[in-house]
C-alpha cells in the first residue's frame, strides 16, 4: 500500500460533537479569512500554483523512508507549504490535502475533518511560519537560517500538532491526557525528526536548485504577523497546557463539566426515562441482551432484504 | 479584411537577460497553414505566447484585426487556440467536460451552449462520449484530441499549436495529422516533424536563435539542405 | 505506469452509484452526525445505524468485504480510546495488579470504549461507501451546491487532478532509487533495511526527491497558468451552476433525514 495514513488524522467517532463542531467552527473562519487574503500575496496565480502544490505535498507524501524496523516516516508538509508559499497560501493548501485525505482514502473523519484541519491546517501552519520566520530572522539572511529554521519550524509543527490532537481528544473523554498527551507528544518528538530531516532535505534542494522560490514566501505576506503572533501564542499555550492536563487528567473534562456543556442537551432526558434500557423492563442485563437479539434480527432480516431486492432487480434486467 | 496574424519588430527578453526573440516580424493571411520550425531555444513557444498575450514583449502583436493588449485580451484569446505541447498541462480539470467547457465558461455563455458548444469540439476530434471520462486515464493521442476540443470549443479563427505530434506513436499521429487536415481555420504550427510540415502545411517559418531566418514555401525549404543544416534541422 | 489504485472510485450501476452526489454527500455527513450524537451504550442504535450502512453496501454492489476491509483503516487509533475502560468510573469489571497500581475496568468505562470504536467504524463505512460510489468530480459539484468556497472546490479538482500525474513522478523517483540501492550480494537479509547509509542520509534523499517534486511542481504551475489564462481565466473561479435538485431528490433527502433523525431520538430518549 503506497498510501500509508499518518497517526495524526482523528477518524470519526473519536471526537465528542460538541468538540467536532467548535474545532469545525475555529477552522472555518481562519480558512475563510485565508481565502480572503491569498489573492492579495498571490494574485490570480494563486489557483494553479497551490492547486498543484497541494497535488506535490500529497504524492511527496508517498516518499517514505525507513526509519528502523518497519516504520517509516514521511512528510505531512504543513512547514514546507508555509516556507514555500507563506502563511495564508499555506493554510489553503493544507486544507486541500487533509480534506481530500479525508474525503477520497478516509484518512480522517468527516465531521472530525474540523479538528484535523485545525491541528494541521492552522495550528501546524501557524507555528511553522513563526519559527522559520523568527529564526530567519535571527539568522539574518545567512544559509544557515533557511535549514536551520526549516528543520525547527518542520519538527515543532508536527509535535504542537499532535499536542493539539491529544488535547482534543482528552476535551471529547475519549483519552486521558495523562495518557493522550505523553503518548502523542512522544510519538510525535520522533516523527518529527523524520519531518524535519524531509523538508530539510526538500530545502537544501530547492536552495541549490531555484533559490529564489525560497522567497515566494517570505515577500511579507498581508496579516503575516498575525500569523506569527498566532503560532507564538498557540506554541506556548500547548507547552504550558500540555503538561497541566496531564497533571490532572481529569481537568479538562472537570472544565467542561462546569461549563455544563457535556450534559446539558441530555439532562432533561434523564428525568423521563431513570435507570431503564428498555422501557417496561427493569432488569439491565435482560434488557440489554433483549435489545442485542433484537438488533442483531433487524440487521440481518435489513441486509436479507436488501440483497434479496437487489439480486431480483439484477436478473430481472 | 485584416490578417489573421500580424507580427512587426517583435523583441523579447526573458527576465534573466537571455534575449529569446529579436525583431520578429510575421504576417499570416486567414485560411493560411504554416509551420514554424527551428532547433530547441529558437523561440517558438516564446513567439507563440505572444500571439495571446500570456507574455508581452516590444512591437506589435495583431491578431484577427485585434492589439494584443491589455483591454483587447478577452476577445484575443477567444479568437486565438493555444495547444500547449503536454496535454497534462493543458487538461487541468477533472472530467473532460469540465476542460472542453472551461472556454466557453469564461466566454459567459449559458450552460445550454456550453454543452453544445462541448458536444461539437468533441465531436470535431472524434472524441464523442468521452465527456465524462477522467483526462488521467486517457493514453497520449487521446489527450492530444481532447487537448485541441478545448480550444476549439471556444470557436476560434486561428489555432496555435505547439509540437503536436511530440510523443505521440505512429498510429495516433497519423490520426492527428488526419485531424488537423480536416480543420478550417488559420493554423500556426510549431514542430519538429518536418514531414507533417510537407503534408500538412504549404508555408513553413524558420525561426533561429530569436530571428526569422527563413520564410517560404515549404516543399522549396525543405529541399534546401544547406539552409536545413545551417539551423540545425533535417531534411525528412 | 498510471497510478489507478490510488482512485477509490469503483464504477457500478447500482442506485447508490446513480444517486444524486448532493443527495449522498449530504446524507453521509448527517449519517456521521448521528453515529456521533448517539450516546455511548445505546447498543440498539448502533444496531440500527449499522444495519442501514450494511444495506446500503449491498444495495451498492461493492461488495460488503471491500467495504469492511477498507473500513479497518481507522483500527489503529483505537489505541488512543484504550485507557478508557480503566479510567471511567462505574461498576467493576475486573482488575488487574500490575506492580504497585491497581489497574480496575469499568463496565461503564468498557461501554463508552467499544461506543467509541462502533462511532468510528459505522463512519469510515459510510466514507467508504461515498467515495467508492461517487465520482471525485460529482463530489466537487455537491461541494459547490452547498456553498463550499469556490476558490476551495477550484483547489480541490485541481489537486486531484495533478495528484495522479504527481504520484506518477513520485513513484518513477522512488523507482530510480530502489534501483540504484542494492544491498550488497552475501549481506544478511536485515541489511537490506539498513542499506543506504545512515537515517538522516536516508531522510535527506527523500527530502531531495520531494523538493525536485515541488521544483517540476511549480513549473508546471506556470505552464498550468498559462493553460488557463488562454483560455480566458481572470482570476476568477467560474463553474457552471449544478443541475436543478429536483422535488424526487428533496423527498429522498428528507425521507433519509427523518430517518437517522428517528433513530437519534430513540438513542437520546433511551440512553441520553
Amino acid at each position: 500500500m503506497l498510501y500509508s495514513p499518518a497517526p495524526m488524522h482523528i477518524p470519526d467517532g473519536f471526537l465528542s460533537t460538541l468538540v467536532a463542531v467548535v474545532l469545525w467552527i475555529l477552522s472555518a473562519g481562519v480558512i475563510a479569512y485565508a481565502l480572503r487574503r491569498v489573492g492579495k500575496d498571490l494574485g490570480e496565480r494563486q489557483v494553479p500554483l497551490m492547486g498543484v502544490l497541494a497535488a506535490a505535498i500529497f504524492a511527496g507524501q508517498m516518499l517514505n523512508f525507513t526509519v528502523a524496523g518497519g516504520t517509516s516516516g514521511h512528510l505531512l508538509g504543513a512547514a514546507l507549504a508555509a516556507i514555500l508559499l507563506g502563511p495564508w497560501a499555506a493554510i489553503i493548501v493544507m486544507t486541500t490535502v487533509v480534506s481530500i485525505q479525508a474525503l477520497i482514502f478516509q484518512d480522517g473523519g468527516l465531521l472530525a475533518l474540523g479538528g484535523n484541519l485545525f491541528n494541521m491546517a492552522v495550528i501546524g501552519v501557524a507555528v511553522s511560519y513563526f519559527v522559520y520566520t523568527s529564526v530567519q530572522k535571527i539568522a539574518r539572511g545567512q544559509k544557515w537560517g533557511v535549514f536551520v529554521g526549516g528543520f525547527a519550524a518542520a519538527w515543532l509543527s508536527i509535535v504542537v500538532a499532535a499536542l493539539a490532537c491529544a488535547l482534543e481528544l482528552a476535551l471529547s473523554g475519549t483519552s486521558p491526557a495523562n495518557v493522550a498527551v505523553p503518548a502523542m507528544g512522544g510519538i510525535h518528538m520522533l516523527i518529527g525528526v523524520g519531518e524535519g530531516l524531509i523538508t530539510l532535505g526538500a530545502l537544501a534542494f530547492l536552495y541549490a536548485a531555484r533559490r529564489d522560490l525560497l522567497h515566494i514566501g517570505e515577500a511579507a505576506p498581508a496579516g503575516g504577523r498575525a500569523v506569527w503572533v498566532g503560532g507564538l501564542l498557540i506554541a506556548l499555550l500547548l507547552a504550558v497546557l500540555s503538561p497541566l492536563a496531564s497533571a490532572h487528567p481529569d481537568g479538562l473534562e472537570w472544565v467542561a463539566e462546569q461549563k455544563g456543556f457535556l450534559d446539558a442537551a441530555q439532562e432533561p432526558l434523564y428525568n423521563i426515562i431513570p435507570d431503564y434500557l428498555f422501557p417496561g423492563v427493569s432488569n439491565d442485563a435482560l434488557a440489554t441482551i433483549l435489545a442485542g437479539i433484537l438488533g442483531v434480527l433487524i440487521v440481518f432480516g435489513v441486509a436479507l432484504g436488501v440483497a434479496y431486492l437487489r439480486r431480483k432487480q439484477m436478473t430481472d434486467r | 479584411m485584416h490578417h489573421s496574424i500580424e507580427i512587426k519588430d517583435l523583441s523579447f527578453t526573458y527576465p534573466d537577460g537571455h534575449p529569446a526573440l529579436q525583431n520578429v516580424s510575421l504576417t499570416i493571411a486567414p485560411g493560411e497553414k504554416v509551420a514554424l520550425v527551428g532547433p530547441n531555444g529558437a523561440g517558438k513557444s516564446t513567439l507563440l505566447l505572444h500571439l495571446n498575450g500570456i507574455l508581452s514583449g516590444q512591437g506589435s502583436v495583431r491578431v484577427c484585426g485585434l492589439s494584443v493588449a491589455k483591454e483587447n485580451l478577452a476577445r484575443v484569446r477567444a479568437a486565438v487556440g493555444l495547444v500547449f505541447q503536454n496535454p497534462d498541462d493543458q487538461l487541468f480539470s477533472p472530467t473532460v467536460f469540465d476542460d472542453v467547457a472551461y472556454g466557453p465558461i469564461y466566454q459567459g455563455l449559458e450552460r445550454e451552449e456550453v454543452e453544445r458548444r462541448v458536444t461539437s469540439a468533441l465531436a470535431a476530434v472524434g472524441m464523442s462520449g468521452y465527456a465524462q471520462r477522467v483526462s488521467h486515464h486517457l493514453s497520449a493521442g487521446e489527450k492530444k484530441r481532447i487537448a485541441i476540443a478545448t480550444v476549439l470549443s471556444m470557436n476560434p479563427e486561428v489555432l496555435v499549436l505547439d509540437e503536436p505530434t511530440a510523443g505521440l506513436d505512429p498510429r495516433a499521429r497519423r490520426g492527428l495529422i488526419r485531424l488537423l487536415g480536416g480543420l478550417p481555420m488559420t493554423m500556426l504550427v510549431s514542430t519538429h516533424d518536418l514531414a507533417m510540415a510537407r503534408e500538412l502545411l504549404p508555408r513553413t517559418v524558420i525561426l533561429d536563435e530569436g530571428r526569422v531566418v527563413a520564410d517560404g514555401p515549404t516543399e522549396a525549404l525543405l529541399a534546401n539542405a544547406a539552409l536545413l543544416e545551417a539551423h540545425g534541422l533535417e531534411m525528412p | 505506469m498510471h497510478i489507478h489504485f490510488l482512485d477509490p472510485y469503483r464504477s457500478g450501476s447500482s442506485p447508490v452509484h446513480a444517486a444524486d452526489a448532493r443527495l449522498k454527500f449530504v446524507l453521509t455527513l448527517a449519517f456521521i452526525l448521528t453515529a456521533s450524537l448517539t450516546p455511548p451504550g445505546a447498543w440498539p442504535v448502533y444496531i440500527l445505524l449499522f444495519a442501514l450502512i450494511l444495506s446500503v453496501e449491498i444495495l451498492s454492489g461493492l461488495g460488503v468485504g471491500y467495504v469492511l476491509k477498507r473500513s479497518l483503516l481507522a483500527l489503529p487509533f483505537v489505541l488512543a480510546a484504550l485507557p478508557l475502560p480503566f479510567t471511567v468510573e462505574g461498576r467493576t469489571l475486573f482488575s488487574l495488579p500490575l506492580g504497585g497500581w491497581m489497574l480496575t475496568a469499568s463496565l461503564e468505562g468498557l461501554a463508552r470504549f467499544v461506543s467509541v470504536a462502533l462511532k468510528s467504524w459505522l463512519s469510515v463505512q459510510a466514507a467508504v461507501v461515498l467515495a467508492a460510489c461517487t465520482p471525485f468530480p460529482d463530489l466537487l459539484m455537491a461541494m459547490r451546491a452547498i456553498r463550499i468556497p469556490r476558490l476551495l472546490t477550484a483547489m480541490f479538482g485541481l489537486t486531484w487532478r495533478y495528484l495522479f500525474v504527481l504520484a506518477d513522478e513520485a513513484l518513477r523517483l522512488m523507482r530510480a532509487r530502489a534501483a540504484r540501492s542494492g544491498a550488497e550480494t552475501g549481506a544478511a537479509p536485515s541489511a537490506s533495511l539498513r542499506a543506504g547509509g545512515s537515517v538522516a542520509w536516508r531522510a535527506r534523499v527523500a527530502g531531495g526527491m520531494a523538493g525536485s517534486l515541488f521544483l517540476r511542481a511549480f513549473e508546471r504551475s506556470d505552464r498550468i497558468y498559462a493553460a488557463m489564462l488562454s483560455r480566458g481565466y481572470d482570476g476568477e473561479v467560474r463553474a457552471l451552476p449544478p443541475p436543478t435538485f429536483t422535488a424526487a431528490h428533496w423527498l429522498t433527502l428528507t425521507l433519509g433525514l427523518t430517518l437517522l433523525a428517528l433513530l437519534l431520538g430513540f438513542g437520546l430518549l433511551f440512553w441520553g
